[in-house]
């Protein structure tokens, strides 16, 4: 089975300190750490975990710059068989139908059984770059996917829902799936697979090479226009108590009474 | 002149911070400590993932790659924690020398077994008389017909109480002159008759490690256990110290960076006097002190192991390294601690570990005054 596995380079602000941009449409990168979208990981370990159980290739795509090639190297090194990079200069990178648009582009050029993405990026969170690339392609596709089953040319996939609930879903391949996290335990990047690497090339593809011109997928040819990014206004729920250990222990039981 | 590292090392230092970040657990590296207990599931872990020996060849388990790749390593790992780190970084610790000057057999049985996290090795060098000034060895071997007979103590020896096996170095004439070319370095398991390894108490830092004194009484060890040349001891043993010490000096400048790193954090989130830690001049200038040290620390250790893989051993730059990081890890831990204040004091908060970690590293592998010798012996004789 071959399985392409579309990915994306994103900021870790989970415990950094987020700088909005001064002109309002982005956020300051200069000292955030980047790395591979947390959920893209997962779905390159259940890509490779799918290929050692029933043979076939993994291909690993990302639409960026040549700063990017480093999470496309780390899947190789994970046990990714081909790597490419679809250069993004010309796509608008914030909006997920251009981008949805490159990647269809590129799986058409190819014939892979199964395409996997991770359930959202942790920069955007939109989760519509998986569902949006399938809908180009004409496949089936399912989110949110928490495990896996091939059986003769068919997939049987669970989804997690809400309140607990899990979704067992069958879909015809080929097809597209988004991969939640926790889906499986990602491997470490080993010095074994780092030396694999040095004999692997990784294509660099342009936009018009997959047959796509700059006003389809620029600025112009968006269907989503990012504005502007703004911190929420601080909620009035929060009543900060200050005062001696003892008044701040009075004043928290008046409160406590009033609601029981 | 290149200062940049290439594609393939920044890869191996982001798997080597990745791999610690996943697997290095604050409280678990307290609890460790607590019981002088070495990380095996980490170090086993570690093992099958390339980062034991990646400076060892191909042929014997290791990555076939250099000193430098192995420093990269090391750093990540000390910086991320100080204890767990050095740890993971001296479970191979003088197989170097099997590597350098050991026969096909030894490399095979030894380096393969530590690379793939089999064997954990041990250099046992220092005696009680004998620290600094190892020009005579009281352990002696006797060359008998069929083995050696070796007797003899030895002490501080790091991985000492769990190393599979030593590389023991022994006087094997003792009216040699000078004494020192009258040594030989040979294996001896730990599991052979005559061998005992005692633990030698509580001791400040690295607690996760083993140190060690050993007896060697009437122990036999095959003939073919003789590493390199017979009389050569001391030889490849100043040798291994030429690249041992990047890989100490690699140790410090990860505890630094990681005191560092800690230091940071916290002088950004405290406020005092209505104001943020890092908004005092005098905690500024702290950190800038401490940041500027760790670079220089950094230039020198990464230059000491470009030049080693080169192929060139230069002592003093190789002893400029392990001091200059060494008093890194020191100065800049004992600054940690300080912008933490009585919360640094506190073993939750790590940096009481990284600076009790990092004295260490101005003692073992040749004191701090012990590379100022060989710095100045160097521009002396050379006349530079």
């Amino acid at each position: 089975m071959d399985i392409l596995v579309c990915i994306k380079k994103v900021p870790d602000t989970a415990d950094a300190e987020v700088i909005l941009r001064s002109d309002g449409k982005g956020i300051e990168e200069e000292d955030l750490a980047f790395g591979i979208n947390e959920w893209d990981n997962y779905a390159v370990e259940e890509a490779i975990r799918l290929k050692e159980k029933e043979g076939g290739k993994v291909a690993v795509v990302t639409i960026g710059t040549g700063d990017d090639e480093d999470i496309l190297r780390r899947c190789l090194a994970m046990g990714a068989d081909d790597a490419y990079r679809i250069d993004s200069s010309p796509f608008y990178m914030d909006d997920p139908y251009s981008v949805a648009k490159g990647l269809s582009a590129f799986a058409k050029k190819h014939s892979f059984d199964l395409i996997m993405t991770g359930v959202m990026a942790g920069d955007m969170s939109y989760a519509m770059t998986g569902p949006l690339t399938a809908g180009m392609l004409g496949i089936p596709h399912t989110t949110l996917v928490t495990s896996i089953d091939v059986k003769d040319g068919n997939i049987s996939v669970t989804r997690e829902l809400e309140g607990g609930l899990e979704e067992s879903v069958r879909l015809e391949l080929p097809a597209l799936l988004t991969i939640q996290t926790g889906i499986n335990e990602p491997r470490y990047v080993s010095i074994m697979g780092i030396r694999k690497v040095r004999s692997k090339e990784i294509p660099v593809l342009r936009a018009e090479e997959l047959g796509l011109s700059a006003e389809e997928i620029g600025e112009q040819g968006a269907v989503l226009e990012l504005e502007s990014l703004e911190r929420p206004p601080e909620g009035k729920e929060a009543e900060m108590i200050s005062g001696s250990p003892d008044e701040i222990a009075e004043k928290i039981l008046e409160i406590v009474k009033g609601v029981v | 002149m290149e200062f940049e590292l290439t594609t393939e090392q920044k890869d191996i230092q982001q798997a080597a911070r990745e791999f610690a970040e996943g697997e290095f657990d604050r409280d678990k590296a307290i609890q460790l400590e607590k019981d002088h207990a070495y990380p095996r599931d980490i170090w086993k872990k570690a093992s099958e993932l390339g980062f034991v020996g990646i400076h060892f060849p191909e042929e014997f388990g290791g990555q076939g790659m250099g000193v430098f790749e192995n420093v990269l390593i090391v750093e990540e790992f000390c910086r991320n924690d100080s204890g767990i780190g050095t740890a993971l970084a001296l479970c191979d610790f003088s197989s170097e020398i099997i590597m350098r000057h050991g026969s096909a057999e030894q490399k095979e049985r030894y380096l393969s077994a530590v690379a793939s996290g089999r064997m954990i090795s041990a250099g046992a060098f220092t005696e009680p008389n004998h620290g600094s000034d190892i020009t005579l060895m009281d352990t002696r071997a006797e060359r008998k017909s069929d083995h050696w007979l070796i007797n003899g103590t030895k002490t501080f020896i790091t991985n000492g109480a769990m190393a599979d096996f030593y590389i023991v170095l022994c006087q094997v004439e003792p009216d040699a002159s000078p004494t020192y070319r009258g040594m030989s370095t040979i294996i001896v398991e730990r599991n052979t008759e005559g061998v005992d390894a005692e633990e030698i108490g509580d001791k400040m830092g690295i607690r996760m490690t083993s140190t060690a004194e050993i007896s060697f009484s009437n122990v036999e060890a095959p003939l073919e256990n003789l590493v390199g040349e017979d009389k050569k001891g001391f030889y490849h043993v100043l040798e291994f110290f030429d690249e041992s010490r990047i890989e100490i000096a690699a140790t410090a400048l990860g505890i630094a960076q990681g005191a560092f790193d800690r230091a940071l954090e916290y002088a950004k989130e405290r406020e005092q006097f209505g104001r943020k830690l890092s908004d005092f001049q005098v905690t500024r200038h702290k950190l800038a002190d401490m940041a500027t040290t760790i670079e220089a620390a950094r230039l020198v250790t990464y230059k000491a192991a470009w030049n080693f893989d080169k192929g060139r051993i230069d002592p003093k730059l190789t002893s400029m390294a392990k001091y200059l990081a060494a008093r890194a890890a020191v100065t800049v831990a004992d600054e940690a601690v300080q912008i933490y204040g009585g919360y640094g004091y506190f073993t939750d908060n790590e940096v009481e570990r990284y600076y009790r970690d990092a004295k260490i590293s101005e003692i073992y592998e040749g004191t701090k005054e012990i590379q100022k010798n060989t710095i100045a012996s160097q521009l002396i004789k050379k006349g530079k």
